[in-house]
C-alpha cells in the first residue's frame, strides 16, 4: 500500500560467491545414503564454509527504517510530525486501555497458566479445575473453544492436541503420505535454498544455549530414538538439528505454502527454466514454496521439537503457524500483526508509559527497537525459557494475533528500566538486555497491561 | 442488481481556501469536485464507486431535475461521510468505496450533477482526493421468469412398489447414482487450478536465474 524502498536490494546479492545451480538431481547412491541418514541429519552436512545467510534481522530493520509515505510529510528539520522512533510510517496502533480490552483474559482477576500454577499457589484455586476444561474441551474437539481457553494457558500435558485442534490439525492418511511425498522430493533433489538451512540451523538452533539449559523443565526423553512414546524429552543441540532440519528442507519443497501469498503482500521469487525465459508455461517458483529462509529462520521450528514427536505432525503444526503467523514477521505490509505495525506499537508504547527511560535511551544512540527487534522478528524463540516461550504462543494461538509480542518487549524495558536509565551506550544496553531466559512472561505481561500506573 | 455506467465528465478539483491560495505554510483541507453528465439525460443513481487517496470525510450535494418551472436545487445527500477513521494515520487511506442510493439522505432520481465536497483536517498529508470515480445507474431488469406449472406444483408421490427381498431401496440407489454423476459433471468441467504438489515443470527444475519483483 504505500512505495517500499530499497526492499529488493537486500536479496539481490548472491549467498555464494562459487557458482552453484539453484538445484542439482542427486545421485542414486548418495539418496540411500540420504534415506538411511533422514532421522540423524544433523550429524553430518556438506561444506557450508562458503554460505552465508541471505539477510538477517538487522538487515530487515534497515528496510523498514527506510519506509516512507511519499505522500506524508516528513521534512528534514524535526517538527511535531516527526516520529521519535525508528518507524516513519503513521500506521494505526493500539494504546494500553485499546489493548486492555482486546487482552481482557490476562487480567488481574482472571487466572493463568504462568502465574496462578506457581508452587505457592494451592492448585485447588485455579489450576486443576482449568486442566479439567482443557480435558473437556479436547473430547468435545471444539476448535473455537480451545481457542477461548488457551488465553489462559495451556497445561503442558494437553498442549499438543490443544495447538493441534486450534490450527485444525488432523493427522489423516493422506497428510501422512503427502509429508512422505516432500521427504522424497528431498531425496531425489538438491536445491541450493538446503545449504542455507543447514547452515542456518548450524548457527542458530544448535548453538542455542537455551536448548541445553532447559534439560530440567522440558520433556525428558531417551536420548537415542526419535520416535517414542515417552512424555518427556531431553533435547540436545544435535537432536535439535535433527528434528528441524529435515521439517524446513520438506517445508522449502512443499508448494501449497505458495498458497498463502493470496493474503500476503509479498510475492514469491520467480523464475523460469533455463532457455525459457519469459515463456509463463515454464514459470517455476524458487524456492517451490516461494520463501527464502533467513538468518534465524529455523528457530520457529526448534520450540515445536519439543511438543510433536512424530515428523509429519510437527511438520504439519510448523507449516500452518508459519503461513498463519510467522510470514507476518518478516513481510512488509500495514496488517495489525504485520512487523511494522509491531515494531510500531512497540515504539509508542514505550515513549507514551515510559518516556523517560525513551529520551534516554535515545540520547545515547541506543534506539529501544534496534534491540528489541530480533526478539519479535523471532517471536522470542532462543530469547525466552522454553516453557515460557510456549506460554507466550499459548496467547498467540488464542488471541489469533501477534501484537502480544510488542507488549512482551515493551514491558521487558520496563521490567530492566532502572538499569537501562544507567547505562551510557548501545552496547551497554544490549548487555542489560542480553539474557531473558529468567524472565516469567505472564506476570510481565499483567503488571505491564494491568497494574502500571499511568 | 445489475447496474450501468453512466459516462461523466469530472471536473478539475478546487481547492477551498480562507486567505491567500499561494501560501505555503497552510494546506487546503477542503476539495471540491463537480460532476456532469453532459450527454445524458437526467437518470436515477444507483451507485458510486471510488478508490480513495487520503480524503478523511465525503459529503455529496446533488442537482436534481425539477419537474417545474423552478430552477433545480442543490440537495445534500450524504453528509460527512468518514472514509478513515483516523485522519493522522494510514487506516482506511486507499481504500476502494461503494456508495448506494439506500445510504443517501434523499432520493436520487433524474440527478443532473453532483458535487463531491472532500475533507482532510490533518497536516500530515501532502495531498489528498478521490481517483476511479464512476458513477452508476439501474441496469435492465432481468427478464422474469415464469415457471412452469409442474415445477411450480409438484405431483404428490405416488406409493412406492413394495420392496424385494434383499434388493436395495431403488429410490436410495437412484439418489446415490444422480450424486456420483453430479460429481463427475462438475469435475469434468471445472477447471480446477489446485497444485498436485509437483513444482517441476515435465520433471525438469534446472534455472539459471530468479527474478524478485
Amino acid at each position: 500500500m504505500m512505495l517500499l524502498t530499497h526492499s529488493h536490494t537486500l536479496l539481490a546479492s548472491p549467498p555464494c560467491d562459487a557458482f552453484l545451480r539453484l538445484l542439482d538431481g542427486r545421485p542414486v547412491g548418495e539418496q540411500k545414503e540420504l534415506l538411511n541418514k533422514w532421522n540423524e541429519m544433523g550429524t553430518d552436512e556438506p561444506d557450508l564454509s562458503l554460505f552465508r545467510p541471505v539477510y538477517a534481522p538487522k538487515d530487515f530493520l534497515e528496510v523498514l527504517i527506510n519506509l516512507r509515505n511519499p505522500n506524508y510529510e516528513n521534512g528534514d528539520s524535526l517538527s511535531f510530525r516527526t516520529h521519535l522512533g525508528l518507524i516513519q510510517v503513521p500506521l494505526k496502533v493500539k494504546d494500553i486501555p485499546e489493548l486492555k480490552e482486546c487482552f481482557a483474559e490476562l487480567g488481574l482477576n482472571t487466572g493463568q497458566l504462568g502465574i496462578d500454577d506457581s508452587t505457592q499457589v494451592p492448585p485447588e484455586l485455579f489450576e486443576n479445575e482449568h486442566v479439567r476444561i482443557g480435558q473437556k474441551v479436547l473430547a468435545e474437539q471444539d476448535s473455537a473453544a480451545a481457542q477461548q481457553y488457551i488465553r489462559q494457558g495451556s497445561p503442558t500435558a494437553l498442549r499438543a492436541e490443544l495447538w493441534a485442534l486450534i490450527l485444525n490439525i488432523s493427522s489423516q492418511p493422506e497428510d501422512i503420505l503427502y509429508y512422505e511425498q516432500l521427504k522424497m522430493n528431498v531425496i531425489q533433489h538438491d536445491l541450493l535454498v538446503d545449504s542455507l538451512i543447514y547452515k542456518d540451523v548450524k548457527l542458530t538452533a544448535s548453538n542455542d544455549d537455551y536448548y541445553f539449559v532447559f534439560e530440567d523443565y522440558l520433556y525428558q526423553m531417551k536420548k537415542q530414538r526419535f520416535r517414542t512414546q515417552a512424555h518427556t524429552a531431553t533435547r540436545n543441540p544435535s537432536q535439535i538439528c535433527q528434528f528441524s532440519s529435515p521439517v524446513l528442507l520438506c517445508f522449502s519443497r512443499d508448494t501449497s505454502v505458495l498458497g498463502h501469498f493470496a493474503y500476503n503482500s509479498a510475492s514469491p521469487p520467480k523464475s523460469y527454466i533455463r532457455g525459457k525465459l519469459g515463456l509463463e508455461e515454464y514459470a517455476v517458483f524458487y524456492p517451490p514454496n516461494g520463501v527464502i529462509p533467513f538468518h534465524g529462520f529455523s528457530m520457529y521450528v526448534a520450540p515445536l521439537c519439543f511438543l510433536y514427536h512424530e515428523p509429519y505432525k510437527l511438520y504439519q503444526i510448523f507449516r500452518e503457524m508459519y503461513v498463519r503467523f510467522f510470514f507476518r514477521l518478516h513481510s512488509i505490509s500495514s496488517h495489525p500483526s504485520g512487523i511494522v505495525s509491531l515494531c510500531l506499537l512497540f515504539e509508542t508504547l514505550l515513549q507514551t508509559y515510559l518516556p523517560q527511560l525513551f529520551y534516554h535511551l535515545r540520547e545515547i544512540g541506543a534506539q529501544p527497537l534496534r534491540i528489541s527487534f530480533k526478539w519479535m522478528v523471532r517471536a522470542f524463540s532462543g530469547y525466552l525459557a522454553t516453557d515460557q516461550l510456549l506460554l507466550l504462543w499459548d496467547r498467540i494461538l488464542g488471541y489469533n494475533s501477534l501484537e502480544i509480542l510488542a507488549v512482551l518487549a515493551a514491558a521487558v524495558f520496563a521490567f530492566r528500566a532502572v538499569n537501562l536509565m544507567e547505562v551510557t551506550s548501545l552496547a551497554a544496553a544490549e548487555a542489560v538486555l542480553a539474557d531473558l531466559s529468567t524472565l516469567k512472561v505472564m506476570p510481565l505481561l499483567q503488571i505491564f497491561l494491568f497494574a502500571t500506573v499511568t | 442488481m445489475s447496474r450501468v455506467p453512466v459516462p461523466c465528465h469530472v471536473k478539475g478539483t478546487v481547492t477551498l481556501q480562507v486567505g491567500d491560495v499561494r501560501t505555503s505554510q497552510g494546506r487546503p483541507g477542503v476539495l471540491v469536485i463537480d460532476v456532469t453528465f453532459p450527454s445524458v439525460s437526467p437518470f436515477e443513481l444507483q451507485e458510486i464507486t471510488f478508490k480513495n487517496y487520503y480524503t478523511a470525510f465525503l459529503s455529496i450535494r446533488v442537482r436534481q431535475h425539477a419537474s417545474t418551472h423552478s430552477p433545480a436545487k442543490w440537495v445534500t445527500c450524504l453528509r460527512d461521510y468518514c472514509l478513515m477513521p483516523d485522519p493522522h494515520s494510514e487506516e482506511g487511506a486507499q481504500e476502494y468505496v461503494s456508495l448506494f442510493k439506500h445510504q443517501m439522505l434523499c432520493d436520487m432520481t433524474r440527478v443532473l450533477e453532483l458535487r463531491l465536497i472532500l475533507r482532510q483536517p490533518s497536516p500530515l498529508w501532502l495531498s489528498f482526493t478521490v481517483e476511479e470515480l464512476q458513477i452508476y445507474q439501474q441496469g435492465p431488469k432481468s427478464p422474469s421468469m415464469t415457471f412452469p406449472k409442474w415445477l411450480s406444483h409438484p405431483v404428490p408421490c405416488e406409493q412406492p412398489i413394495p420392496l424385494l427381498e434383499g434388493l436395495p431401496d431403488p429410490s436410495r440407489v437412484s439418489s446415490e447414482v444422480q450424486q456420483m454423476w453430479a460429481l463427475t459433471e462438475m469435475i469434468r468441467a471445472s477447471n480446477t487450478s489446485t497444485r498436485i504438489g509437483r513444482f517441476d515443470v515435465d520433471g525438469c527444475y534446472d534455472l539459471n536465474l530468479l527474478s524478485y519483483t
